[in-house]
């Protein structure tokens, strides 16, 4: 589809403006009617084609008006026109309108191929403005509808699911006029006699008849054809597959503490142990807050010769790893930081997902004590580190400081602030915030361990809502972004880490030959570098806390895979099989995929 | 033997059951309310889906002892609840139970219970007065006896949804007359009631929009008003089409579909709105089709009948709707034989509705051909349709042949079926049983039909004069009906159109004098003028006039005296008239006209009339009276002359309207003897000299 628009924004050249605004509405109308056509394997009809036209008929007005320009004096003289496309399986219900702006004698609308008339050859169907007869593929009519005549505006709604037609008259629909449609039909009208114009409607305008309350029909029709669809006899059984779904999922991306409890209030058994499932979480959160480097160690670390085997994931992550240096989260260049200041809030929710949380919540206060992992995400196995990190999470809430909603004690926190902030923290205040920090924190992690299957699939975005606040504070710092945190010695390491990046990836060149993934991977990374404001280039997409989620994914079913475990969820394999369905139902002409999305279903 | 075994063991079963229901009852009357709390829940438990424990704690008086400790203020909220529950679930019984509850005047005992504050119990005693009110048995007028009742049930319908639910439901079943309407609505239904059309339980929904559709029924007030209603921001009429969308519950769509179709025959929402044309329409053929249930099928079919009744372009959109015609023959095949066959139930289902199908396409058969030939022919060649029809006219239920001679007469409008069809099946033979013996309602159309049929063009006329049919019409000129009366008195007029004289003769003599005079002065101005119009066609062409005026000239002449000086509208005057025109065209009937100065006088007063019909008419009179190819003519123009007619009619050729020039020229100058204008003339007056009178039934 995207492809599709941006085809009909080449097309703007022409430079019409009222003819943009048609296109946008085109586009936008089609894709509300018809959203299972995947139009890069079957575009819609847009207009008429100006190629497979007969010589009499001529176009205009963006090939959407057809004129008469032959004689009319027999049947011989007959011409048609047809779309640029034939009708998609995936539209399901399919409909275009034409208007008799000008009749002569004879109009015919509707499908298929290009005979001269639509209804007199074979495979061809028609309805007949002069007698009102339907035609198909044979020159003898049946009577089915009324005349037309100038004015009037005739419809054509093909149904893909039950292979039938109909006509509209002025928006009113005048029955079924034939059944056992073969596949692949294309939109036509023919004419006969000079004088006669008709203009088409593919979508670029409202229909006269209500096409999306018929759509209504078949779609609730459907739905409740899948929702009663018989299980059978399997019913205990389906529970049993359900629970192992959600279970799984749980597993899969570590909410450890949620799959415990729901495994003890299903009565199933979790197939991972318990350490495993803590230390993929770990590694994942540190992904997820852009802690590339300490990811890699600790994966090192506790799965040794993974990265190793994958010499692809771990040029990936390095490659992460030195778009996070730039971005200054990146556990390298932060050290050299002293404002770090964007680490906590540019992924605010995910680092504080800890098992520890869905336990017990009572003990917020003296939590901080349990282990320092509990605001910041930082685990164990970079102690030394972490102890840096402290003053970087009390300086990335000063960064959120700078909204005026923020609380301002947390400036107190950070140790020396290089900008001049109107309040500063007397040591009592430093106090408090630090509890009251702790609160906040807890917050998050609140939300996140209520809603943990949220997290990976979909969640991502409404963790973005519920921070927004956060977002927004962001912004007002944007200004303050800087390179590596603007740290000199950070910019150094991480010119550093680029060069042995290059290195890596001559090495695995000379290894396993050229690679245009990763050339283009690293291409992207160093770009960065070459824009004042990488936050605002046209490759600062990378940089989005949003772009972690791939790469995670990608880590956690390498290192699932190495255990022997499934590198997908059930759940999401399901869903994948699901969704392709759908689309090979599309490929074998099977309308009513197109009122069973996948995404109907989920909520 | 097997009989008598089995009668015994069943008494002694019921004594069984009757000994357990005693003890339930029994209980209800203990000393401790705790215990009679416990024994109202536990009799609560007993009743659920048991009929026959129902009937039994009926017959045992549970009823009254339940009413009773409902209505004492000492019983504790919750015992009363529990009451008013257990009664709900009797009355879920049979119709011999609701009977029972209603004779134990349980009605206004709940009534008085919504006056109490609780929520629990009100919506328990809603419950059961909504099953109460909902059961046919139930007279409704019981809802509106006591006056603070309705206003009482408004204020109630914000407490809860459950009590919108109930108490919408009550209404939607208790409005049953334009007098129930009125007191709804000066009670604020439509305030109180339409922000629940958008409330969150498709209940609610359902019965606030039911209630709208009884309310607005053949209710211009109440359409008026909710055309104009907004429910949060958006017209009702927009609500309503959104119901209408095509995944909507069918129910809801029907009934939102009846609501706009009661709002625009009541003339709030205009024929030609698109809400009506694309969307109501729309959706009662769809309502038709075989996808539907029988009962949605004819409830949709009947609205739709009524919706198009008034108006042919509604008509002609609706005939090329999803072929509606072809669709409603479907209707005539139930019970089907493949039902028959395999499945009893089925076909029990199929006879029940059978009949209520029929009538149904009938009903929208008639409405569809009401006004357009096309759309009469389409029909009349549907497979088998006036054999369906025929056959419809001897059904047993009086339903269909209502329907059925509805169809038909819709159809006999139609002067191409009348010459072809309506002829080729003798439909005139059914018709004619039917009028035998017939509901009046029946009666008016099958003579409706009639009179179309008897129509000068019809070949059916032959046949039916030969089947007696004019003592029939001259005993329904006799009815009390004044529908009847006019369509007997109509057939026979358009029976004498052209008539030969023994066809005449034979009216005058079945009909009587009496009779026609008793029918000139009937109140019913109807009557009047299709008496008139027989009087007309009877005294047409020469010789026929002037052989009924020489048996009833002087009591004719009487009554046009009579009407002509009477307080009568112009149609009548114009009418009568035209009869003295015809008498004028008489050899020996001009006489009576000429010799009576009377009648003369009131010529001329109407040669000077201001209405131009009348002017013509009595102008007609005169160029009768004076032309000159007749004995006498000369003797009669000179009195004309005389009276100042001629100066009149000068007068006249100067005036503006041209039919009335022309004709006051051929009077003047056939005076002035003019030879040469006199032949173009002739021809007109062949045409013209004795007018007829033919209307075809609308």
């Amino acid at each position: 589809m995207d492809a599709m628009a941006e085809l009909g924004a080449g097309s703007l050249l022409l430079g019409d403006p009222a003819f943009n605004y048609q296109e946008a509405e085109l586009n936008e109308r089609l894709k509300r009617l018809y959203p299972a056509v995947n139009e890069d394997e079957t575009p819609l009809p847009r207009s008429w084609s100006p190629k497979d036209k007969y010589s009499y008929i001529g176009l205009s007005q963006n090939n959407l008006r057809v004129h008469y320009k032959g004689h009319g004096k027999n049947h011989k003289d007959a011409a048609s026109v047809r779309a640029t496309h034939p009708i998609p399986a995936a539209c399901g219900i399919y409909y275009f309108e034409v208007k008799i702006v000008s009749k002569g004698l004879d109009f015919l609308s509707s499908l298929l191929p290009l005979s001269p008339i639509p209804g007199w050859d074979k495979h061809s169907y028609g309805y007949h403005g002069d007698d009102g007869h339907s035609f198909c593929s044979s020159g003898t009519g049946q009577p089915y509808g009324p005349t037309f005549t100038t004015g009037d505006v005739i419809g054509c709604c093909v149904n893909l699911i039950n292979n039938t037609c109909f006509y509209t008259k002025n928006g009113i629909s005048l029955g079924v006029a034939f059944t056992d449609l073969p596949p692949n039909l294309y939109p036509t009208v023919g004419l006969q006699t000079p004088g006669e114009i008709v203009d088409a409607n593919f979508g670029q305008q409202p229909f006269v008849f209500d096409i999306e309350d018929y759509m209504s029909e078949w779609r609730a029709k459907i739905h409740g054809m899948i929702a009663r669809f018989p299980i059978g006899e399997r019913l205990g059984e389906w529970q049993a597959v359900l629970q192992n779904m959600v279970s799984t999922y749980l597993v899969h991306h570590g909410y450890c503490a949620t799959a415990t409890a729901f495994a003890r209030a299903t009565e199933t058994l979790i197939q991972e142990d318990q350490t495993s499932i803590k230390n993929r979480q770990r590694i994942q959160k540190l992904v997820l807050a852009g802690r590339v480097g300490e990811a890699i160690e600790a994966t090192q670390q506790l799965y040794p010769g993974l990265l190793e085997h994958n010499p692809n994931l771990l040029f990936m992550l390095k490659c992460r790893q030195f778009v996070e240096m730039v971005n200054g989260t990146d556990s390298e260049v932060r050290c050299f930081s002293v404002r770090s200041p964007k680490s906590q809030d540019s992924y605010p929710g995910s680092p504080s997902l800890s098992p520890r949380h869905g336990a017990t919540n009572p003990n917020l206060h003296s939590a901080g004590a349990d282990s320092p992992t509990c605001s910041n995400g930082v685990t164990p196995p970079n102690k030394n580190k972490s102890h840096n990190k402290y003053p970087g999470v009390s300086s990335a809430s000063s960064s959120s400081s700078s909204s005026p909603s923020s609380v301002n004690y947390s400036e107190s926190n950070s140790t020396d602030s290089t900008k001049s902030q109107p309040h500063s923290g007397t040591s009592n205040q430093e106090e408090t915030s630090d509890s009251e920090m702790e609160i906040e924190a807890e917050h998050y992690t609140n939300g996140v361990a209520e809603n943990p299957s949220a997290r990976i699939m979909n969640g991502t975005y409404k963790h973005q809502e519920i921070l927004q606040a956060q977002d927004i504070s962001l912004e007002d710092s944007c200004a303050s972004r800087q390179l590596c945190g603007g740290n000199q010695a950070a910019t150094e390491r991480m010119i550093q880490f680029g060069r042995e990046l290059q290195g890596l990836n001559e090495q695995l060149c000379r290894e396993y030959g050229k690679n245009v993934t990763h050339k283009k991977m690293l291409q992207d990374a160093f770009s960065l570098l070459a824009y004042s404001d990488p936050w605002n280039c046209p490759v600062g997409q990378q940089l989005d806390p949003m772009q972690r989620e791939n790469i995670c994914s990608a880590l956690n079913s390498a290192i699932l895979e190495s255990q022997n475990l499934p590198k997908q969820p059930p759940l999401m394999l399901a869903l994948g099989q699901a969704t392709e369905c759908v689309q090979l139902m599309a490929r074998v002409r099977s309308g009513s995929c197109s009122f069973a999305r996948v995404d109907n279903f989920l909520h | 033997m097997a009989c008598l075994l089995e009668a015994p063991l069943r008494i002694s079963v019921l004594s069984e059951v009757t000994a357990t229901s005693r003890h339930y009852v029994d209980r209800l009357f203990d000393p401790d309310p705790q215990k009679v709390l416990q024994g109202v829940i536990d009799m609560k438990n007993a009743v659920i889906g048991n009929n026959k424990q129902k009937a039994n704690l009926i017959v045992l008086g549970a009823v009254p002892r339940l009413l009773y400790l409902l209505q004492q203020g000492s019983s504790s909220s919750e015992l009363r609840a529990e009451c008013a529950v257990v009664l709900g679930s009797l009355a879920m019984g049979t119709e011999n139970n609701i009977k029972s509850l209603v004779d134990c005047h349980i009605i206004p005992a709940l009534l008085q219970g919504l006056l109490c504050p609780d929520l629990i119990f009100i919506e328990a005693c809603l419950r059961c007065l909504r099953t109460v009110f909902i059961s046919p048995v139930t007279p409704v007028q019981l809802l509106y006896t006591d006056p603070t009742v309705i206003p009482h049930l408004m204020s109630l319908l914000s407490r809860s949804q459950r009590t919108q639910e109930y108490i919408t439901q009550i209404f939607s079943h208790c409005c049953k007359t334009p007098e129930h309407q009125t007191v709804l609505f000066n009670h604020g239904a439509i305030q109180n009631i339409a922000p629940l059309l958008i409330s969150p339980s498709y209940k609610v929904r359902m019965q606030a929009l039911k209630c709208f559709s009884v309310l607005a029924y053949e209710n211009t007030q109440v359409s008026m008003t909710l055309v104009n209603v907004l429910v949060d921001e958006e017209l009702l009429s927009q609500v309503f089409v959104r119901m209408m969308q095509r995944d909507q519950p069918i129910d809801m769509q029907l009934t939102a579909a009846k609501c706009l179709t009661y709002m625009c025959r009541a003339g709030a929402i205009r024929t030609d709105d698109s809400c009506i044309v694309l969307k109501t329409l729309p959706c009662l053929v769809r309502m038709c089709s075989k996808e539907r249930l029988l009962e949605e099928r004819v409830e949709g079919a009947e609205t739709l009948a009524y919706l198009m009744e008034p108006d042919v372009e509604l008509q002609r959109i609706a005939s090329v709707t999803d072929h509606l015609v072809a669709m409603l023959a479907d209707y005539f095949k139930y019970p089907s034989s493949v039902s028959a066959i395999t499945d009893i139930k089925r076909l029990d289902h199929d006879l029940k509705h059978a009949h209520e199908l029929r009538q149904a396409a009938f009903k929208l058969y008639a409405s569809l051909g009401s006004n357009d030939e096309d759309i009469r022919k389409k029909i009349t060649e549907t497979e088998n349709m006036m054999d369906r029809i025929v056959s419809g006219l001897s059904e047993s239920s009086v339903k269909v042949r209502l329907a059925a001679v509805r169809c038909l007469h819709s159809l006999s409008r139609s002067v191409q079926q009348l010459r072809t069809s309506f002829h080729d099946h003798a439909v005139w033979k059914p018709l004619m049983k039917l009028l035998q013996n017939a509901p009046d309602e029946v009666l008016v159309m099958a003579s409706s039909t009639l009179c179309n049929l008897l129509l000068e063009f019809s070949p059916s006329k032959e046949p039916i004069l030969e089947s007696g049919v004019i003592e029939l019409l001259c005993s329904l000129t006799q009815s009390d009906s004044p529908a009847l009366r006019v369509n007997g008195i109509w057939a026979l007029m358009n029976m004498a159109f052209q008539a030969d004289q023994k066809v005449k003769g034979e009216i005058v003599r079945a009909l009587g004098t009496e009779q026609l005079f008793r029918l000139l002065s009937d109140p019913d101005s109807n009557v009047l003028m299709k008496t008139l119009g027989l009087l007309r066609n009877l005294l047409s062409t020469r010789p026929h006039i002037d052989q009924v005026m020489s048996s009833h000239g002087k009591q004719i002449m009487q009554a046009v005296t009579l009407i002509l000086e009477g307080e009568h509208s112009i149609e009548v005057k114009e009418q009568t008239l035209c009869i003295l025109a015809n008498i004028a065209d008489g050899n020996t009937a001009k006489e009576l006209i000429m010799t009576n100065d009377d009648i003369l006088q009131k010529i001329k007063y109407y040669m000077a009339h201001s209405n131009v019909k009348l002017q013509l008419a009595a102008t007609f009179c005169i160029s009768n009276l004076i032309w000159n190819e007749e004995d006498g003519s000369q003797e009669r123009q000179d009195k004309l002359r005389e009276l100042g007619f001629v100066d009149i009619l000068h007068k006249l050729t100067q005036a503006s309207d041209p039919n009335l020039c022309d004709r006051s020229d051929t009077a003047t100058h056939t005076s002035d003897l003019s030879p040469a204008f006199l032949q173009i003339l002739s021809s007109i007056d062949r045409q013209t000299g004795t007018n007829t009178c033919t209307l075809i039934v609308l």
